[in-house]
């Protein structure tokens, strides 16, 4: 861009984004802030911003009184584990369907994105009956077999657009050279593969973590993970806010960070790559 | 070129993830079917024989269904409108040159991360709260009476709450669409004297128009589903029951199966009728 910006200009621009980006991120930043205070500074008027007596009594009580550990626990098993048995049904898929193109590549590729349009409550009491009849209510594994079937046709689709970019004339030459077909996945495509295949873990472990309809409808005491832990805080009793925003921040944090990490696959991933 | 062994091969390891989603779709689809042409009450008799179409006529007669789409639509309307139009001026003023873009556009970015119960309860308590929510003190400053967010604007409450949620996708996605656009088309018209409204209405939004679109649709059937938010904040009181935590309730708290799949079989029409509309914009990009 060859456009020429005065400093004025740019120092309005900055001035304006800055404001509106901290607008923006204020009810993280005071969730975080708060979580530090204690529950009578929480509630203070007027608020507190930084001049309180930073304690971390909150996430200490939090972990103690609701066992933390045991719903991030769950939280990471279902989020990794559904993204990993995803990533294993969906390369295979997304391989063939880039290198091996059809005639019908593009029609299951569609059809796999109509079933991700599928509303969940729509079909929440068959899911709910299988899962009683094969005892997986409250099952930690019953919720990974979900959250994969959900998220598959995004991690296929990811998969694939990123498959799609790697040059096929290098295949054929290892082909040339006498590789077999496993040896193709296993020396060539893999190597290069490894950078999408990365990005589709990342933005899906993303969406599993922060799934919060088959989380809540599926789980009870045992298998619940932190969305299901947080939403427990709806119905609190007495002063709650310290305790809330230290669970809050807990829930968020890992996520916050992955999730600065994969800003730009997050556009591709969920268009379906009409926007690049 | 595919020789015809790797074409078979190709098939078989197209097959577990065709076959997992052929049975995740067909499975419960066919259930929900065959439910809601029955009369089935889990808790109060169990399966009392076939109802034929009644369960649908009974859901769309209901006094609560046509309530319950007008609160749908209005939340996905108001949450469009909010998203699009803050999104598409968000996105012009991130992609202009400044200090710290990284950093703004993080920070715009981090509400999409945040768990849908982490939102809404943070909202609903900490800024929305009558007594000691940050608003209520705000309101109080200024000597006006704080507003019951949750029981006296309820709806408002709700589209504020999804929308903080989703304006970050919003503008990442436009933001992106922007990126792309192709300087020297703008700088000629910036040369040409084209004032800074005509510029952004003949060049810029036309230019954004298909990315508009792929939000407008993504969003929707996001929305369409929203639960978390109306579960954690007002459980569906106050008027803020949409379709499909009508069916919910009906599924799951009075547990009339038969109703519900009814229910169910109407939202998957509507999703359908808008997904048809994305999968086309998709599928013409997958051709180029």
């Amino acid at each position: 861009m060859a456009r020429t910006v005065t400093t004025r200009q740019k120092a309005l621009n900055t001035t304006l984004a800055w404001a509106i980006g901290l607008l923006i991120f204020f009810p993280i930043l005071w969730t975080i802030l708060t979580s530090f205070k204690t529950e009578g500074q929480a509630i203070s008027d007027p608020p507190i911003f930084l001049f309180f007596d930073w304690t971390l009594e909150n996430y200490a009580i939090v972990q103690e009184r609701s066992d933390y550990l045991r719903f991030l626990t769950n939280s990471v098993i279902i989020a990794v584990g559904s993204t990993l048995l995803g990533i294993v049904v969906a390369v295979p898929a997304a391989w063939s369907m880039a290198f091996v193109p059809s005639k019908r590549t593009k029609d299951i590729l569609m059809w796999m994105l109509s079933t991700k349009m599928l509303p969940a409550v729509g079909v929440l009491y068959p899911i709910y009956l299988l899962f009683i009849k094969l005892g997986l209510l409250d099952n930690r594994w019953g919720l990974v077999v979900v959250l994969m079937l959900i998220n598959l046709p995004i991690i296929v689709w990811m998969l694939y657009t990123y498959f799609k970019e790697i040059p096929g004339e290098i295949l054929e030459a290892a082909r040339m050279d006498g590789a077999t077909l496993r040896e193709e996945i296993l020396y060539i495509l893999t190597p290069m593969a490894v950078p999408g295949i990365a990005s589709t873990i990342l933005l899906n472990v993303i969406l599993a973590w922060n799934e919060a309809f088959w989380t809540l409808n599926l789980t009870a005491a045992k298998a619940a993970p932190l969305t299901a832990f947080i939403a427990s805080y709806s119905s609190p009793e007495g002063l709650f806010y310290a305790k809330l925003s230290a669970a809050s921040t807990m829930a968020i944090a890992p996520i916050l960070i992955m999730g600065w990490f994969s800003q730009k696959q997050l556009v591709r991933g969920l268009t379906f790559g009409a926007v690049k | 070129m595919a020789t015809q062994h790797s074409r078979a091969a190709a098939r078989i390891m197209m097959a577990p993830a065709v076959i997992l989603l052929l049975g995740w779709m067909l499975v419960p689809l066919t259930m929900t079917l065959y439910f809601s042409f029955k009369n089935y009450l889990p808790l109060r008799g169990g399966d009392l024989g076939w109802a034929g179409f009644e369960n649908y006529t009974r859901f769309v007669t209901s006094s609560s269904f046509w309530p319950s789409i007008l609160t749908t639509l209005i939340i996905v309307g108001g949450v469009l409108f909010i998203t699009v139009v803050f999104g598409v001026l968000l996105a012009l003023l991130l992609d202009r040159p400044m200090w710290g873009q990284g950093i703004v556009r993080i920070l715009v970015i981090a509400p999409f991360f945040v768990m849908p119960t982490v939102s809404a309860l943070v909202w609903k308590n900490m800024f929305m709260d009558p007594t000691n929510g940050l608003f209520a003190h705000l309101w109080r400053a200024f000597g006006a009476q704080p507003v019951e967010w949750m029981s006296q604007a309820s709806l408002p409450s709700i589209i504020i709450i999804v929308s903080w949620q989703w304006l970050p996708f919003a503008t990442l996605i436009l933001l992106t669409a922007i990126q792309s656009l192709d300087g020297e088309q703008l700088e000629a018209s910036e040369m040409d004297g084209a004032p800074a409204l005509k510029r952004f209405w003949y060049i810029i939004l036309p230019h954004l128009s298909r990315a508009i679109t792929v939000v407008i649709l993504i969003q929707t059937i996001f929305l369409l589903a929203v639960f978390a938010e109306i579960f954690v904040t007002t459980g569906g009181a106050f008027g803020t029951k949409t379709l499909s935590y009508l069916i919910f309730q009906r599924v799951l708290e009075s547990q009339n199966i038969g109703l519900g799949s009814a229910g169910g079989v109407y939202a998957i029409i509507l999703a359908n009728i808008i997904a048809i509309f994305l999968m086309r914009i998709v599928g013409k990009n997958l051709d180029n």
